[in-house]
């Protein structure tokens, strides 16, 4: 179902050398690794991007990454519901990242969830000076007090707990013979690594030391059992998903880190399967057990009808007959739905070209959906993306698109000025200064506040969201009438 | 989009380097040297002689250890800037008078203080105590200000008393010892990266003396190395052991010995050295190895080896 299509290969390598030209010269060298045009690769049906990534971004232009403590407070930890999420550190980092990725879940804000408060340690000077673990230990008592039902908390690093050398690893130790509850040390200082994918890393060793280590639970295992790694559930993507996995008769175990619990980490060892979504973000955990304790784990993309079906039936492959059986009886009786969606959207959609630029694994995930649309993706790439991320696109994407690895606010802008695609989809500091070009927009990181996109129940959403942006009449109004075609 | 690069990195320039043409009012100057080497005796010491001189004092004592006013105060240790924001919850809540005490003939004494060992950042909390000094006038009416700083420049916080607008002049003191040589070499380098930016400068080397070999031309021909003088040679002197178990500075206890004078000396030939200040020509650590090897201190590999040599003969010989 798949479109078949190339993008045009030469305009877009004059296009990066347009852009280059702008740059003083070792910057221009710097930046020519990561800009390139995916061309045919070796393998039947994929493409190379041959970009450079995971590189420590120029000083002086505006990368749109973030860093290791938006990677493991933002990402990994921060989405674990009854978990308390301490902002190590000064206010500000605390603050400018409360409420989270719009992760949604089920419970009661301040009684038995904690994902959308702001928990800080605010750092003042005398912090500082004297150090912040009698505080922090003082704060874990406070917090143990005021939420009982909590069941754990997170110790999320800011860049002066580095800095200063505290001992947050010994104070959760002490807290955890005082309380008996799981306290996690996680040392996610912001100025270590080149972006936030270092903070998921981190975040993921924390996982294992402070959760995996002190013991697996009693848990009655069955045969079904998976575990749904990676999904966020921003706008609920996980739930729908879930139900998918569901209806094929699996039992998931466990679902990271959107909605989650702290149980669920801790008894994932014991789990047939981990599905994996983002790559990215979770890989290392899941590596881990695989090598620990003998899970399997397989990724999958829940993104538009192709790729869910690809998925269900990777998945299914797993296990026996049965859920083979399920997984094709799952796929038709979304059918229709899929069927209803793509007439309705499609005739409108068709031959629209869009740009990504997104991370984690959003760059290649979702372009089949747009795809399944009649639509065409010109570009893509990712903030922090690694070099592994970049050859899983290659399958995804198409001759002659455009890449571009950690891209500058000017090389960004340049791209879609000159491409002028029909769709960009990036995040909220991108959204304004592309409407302003007139351009139409989507917010990719947060579904701009609509959702989920996942599965086919979000396939319809997705299919809404995006002629909502396109065909918006707002568009028709751009030209000034005095300014007659 | 060529002039976003033009207007958001401009061309950087290099203005000449802001050198203080005329010496203001106030002297600062600083103490530094390795740990243990006598640096707040000797600045205590020399500070009560230029209190007797008629000139209005301020310490700052910018070590965690909190010991740099103790013989002028004749007390055990001060109450620190630090430990007292701490108490209070901030230094903003602090006022000049609770943590500044007057002592021998009207020194005004403060403390920075700092963490335990092993915990927090001492080097912030140097720079917290002496923007707290300045901003609260303890500045004010005084003709000299003195920071006696920890042991080694570590970081950034106890680089401050050398960076702009702080010491004019540093006095490092030192001995004949090779660790006190290194230290006073290293020293030099900090004052270097910061004499273009911010005008501060070498004073002079004070040498407390050590008993080492051949001590006294040792520190002259480090001084003559680092491009600053031998400002004073201290000679030891027990006495100055027994003014301190009492709490007091040589000049307090024992006013007319010969060691209050030697401090009374270096007193005089600090007063008149301000503004002679030099920018300091740090060496290599192979020079300065080579220089000990000239003094007969350190052994060069040839003669260690010819020894060695020597002594295997004999003992061949013996078998």
């Amino acid at each position: 179902m798949s479109l078949d299509y190339t993008n045009d290969t030469a305009s877009a390598e004059a296009l990066i050398r347009d852009v280059l030209d702008q740059y003083p010269e070792k910057a221009a060298k710097k930046r020519a690794r990561h800009l390139s045009v995916a061309k045919p690769a070796e393998e039947e049906g994929a493409t190379s991007c041959g970009v450079k990534s995971n590189i420590k971004s120029i000083p002086g232009v505006m990368t749109i990454r973030g860093c290791a403590y938006a990677g493991s407070k933002g990402v990994v930890w921060g989405p674990v519901k009854d978990m308390v999420h301490i902002s190590h550190g000064p206010v500000g980092c605390g603050q400018y990242s409360w409420s989270q990725r719009r992760n949604y879940f089920n419970g009661t804000v301040g009684i038995d969830s904690f994902v959308t408060m702001q928990v800080t340690s605010d750092f003042q000077e005398r912090d500082i000076v004297f150090g912040g673990d009698k505080n922090l230990d003082v704060m874990i008592d406070e917090l143990d007090e005021m939420f009982p039902l909590n069941k754990g908390i997170s110790i999320q690093s800011e860049c002066p707990i580095g800095l200063i050398g505290d001992d947050i690893e010994a104070v959760a130790k002490k807290k955890h013979k005082e309380t008996g509850k799981t306290i996690v040390p996680v040392r996610c200082e912001g100025f270590r690594g080149v972006s936030q994918s270092l903070g998921h890393h981190i975040a993921n060793d924390a996982i294992r030391d402070w959760v995996f280590e002190k013991g697996t639970p009693e848990f009655e295992t069955g045969p079904y059992d998976v575990n749904l790694i990676a999904d966020y559930n921003i706008g609920g993507d996980a739930w729908p998903s879930r139900k998918l996995l569901e209806e094929m008769g699996l039992r998931v175990i466990g679902m990271w880190s959107g909605d989650a619990t702290l149980a669920e980490m801790a008894r994932a060892p014991k789990a047939r399967l981990n599905l994996i979504h983002c790559y990215r973000s979770m890989n290392y955990i899941c590596r881990h057990m695989e090598e620990k304790y003998g899970i399997g784990w397989v990724e999958y993309n829940f993104f538009g009808p192709t790729q869910i079906a690809a998925s269900l039936r990777k998945i299914a492959a797993q296990f026996d007959e049965t859920i083979q059986a399920n997984a094709e009886k799952v796929i038709a009786r979304y059918q229709p739905l899929v069927d209803a969606v793509t007439a309705r959207y499609k005739p409108r959609l068709t031959d629209k070209t869009v740009m990504l630029y997104v991370g984690g694994l959003r760059p290649r995930h979702v372009t089949n959906a747009y795809e399944d649309l009649g639509m065409k993706i010109v570009g893509t790439g990712y903030e922090f993306g690694h070099n592994d991320d970049y050859q899983r696109t290659g399958h995804y994407v198409k001759e002659g698109t455009l890449i571009y690895d950690d891209v500058t606010g000017y090389e960004l802008e340049a791209f879609i000025e000159k491409i002028r695609p029909d769709l960009v989809g990036s995040g909220i500091k991108e959204k304004y200064a592309t409407q302003k070009m007139g351009v139409p927009f989507r917010q990719m990181h947060s579904w701009d506040y609509s959702g989920p996109y996942h599965g086919y129940d979000g396939f319809a959403i997705f299919a809404r969201d995006m002629d909502m942006a396109i065909n918006s009449p707002v568009w028709s109004k751009f030209k000034a009438p005095w300014k007659a075609a | 989009m060529a002039w976003m690069w033009r207007r958001f990195c401009p061309r950087r320039e290099f203005p000449e380097a802001n050198i203080r043409k005329d010496i203001p009012r106030v002297r600062q100057i600083a103490f530094y040297g390795k740990g243990g080497i006598g640096k707040s005796t000797t600045s205590q010491n020399t500070l009560a002689a230029l209190v007797e001189m008629g000139q209005k004092i301020l310490i700052v004592g910018c070590d965690p250890k909190a010991d740099s006013t103790r013989l002028i105060l004749n007390t055990k240790l001060q109450d620190t800037v630090l430990h007292l924001a701490a108490k209070a919850g901030s230094v903003e809540d602090l006022e000049l008078a609770d943590v500044m005490k007057i002592g021998f003939k009207g020194i005004k004494c403060t403390e920075s203080g700092g963490p335990e060992p092993g915990v927090g950042c001492a080097g912030r909390g140097v720079i917290t105590a002496i923007n707290f000094l300045e901003e609260n006038g303890a500045y004010d009416d005084v003709d000299y200000v003195s920071y006696d700083v920890l042991g080694d420049v570590v970081c950034g916080g106890f680089a401050m008393p050398i960076r702009e607008n702080k010491a004019q002049e540093i006095y490092i003191v030192m001995s004949g010892e090779m660790m006190a040589l290194f230290a006073a070499n290293n020293i030099s380098k900090g004052i270097l990266k910061y004499a273009g930016s911010g005008g501060v400068r070498l004073g002079g080397l004070i040498c407390n003396e050590r008993q080492t070999d051949r001590e006294l031309d040792l520190a002259e021909a480090l001084a003559k190395r680092l491009n600053t003088q031998l400002i004073h040679f201290v000679p030891r002197a027990n006495i100055v052991q027994h003014a301190e178990l009492r709490r007091q500075t040589v000049i307090e206890y024992a006013p007319d010995s010969a060691q209050a004078e030697e401090y009374r000396q270096l007193a005089r030939k600090i007063h008149a050295n301000g503004g002679k200040g030099t920018i300091p020509t740090p060496i290599s650590m192979e020079e300065l190895e080579d220089m000990l090897v000239e003094f007969g201190i350190m052994k060069s590999d040839e003669q260690a080896l010819a020894e060695l040599e020597a002594k295997e003969k004999t003992l061949c010989g013996v078998a």
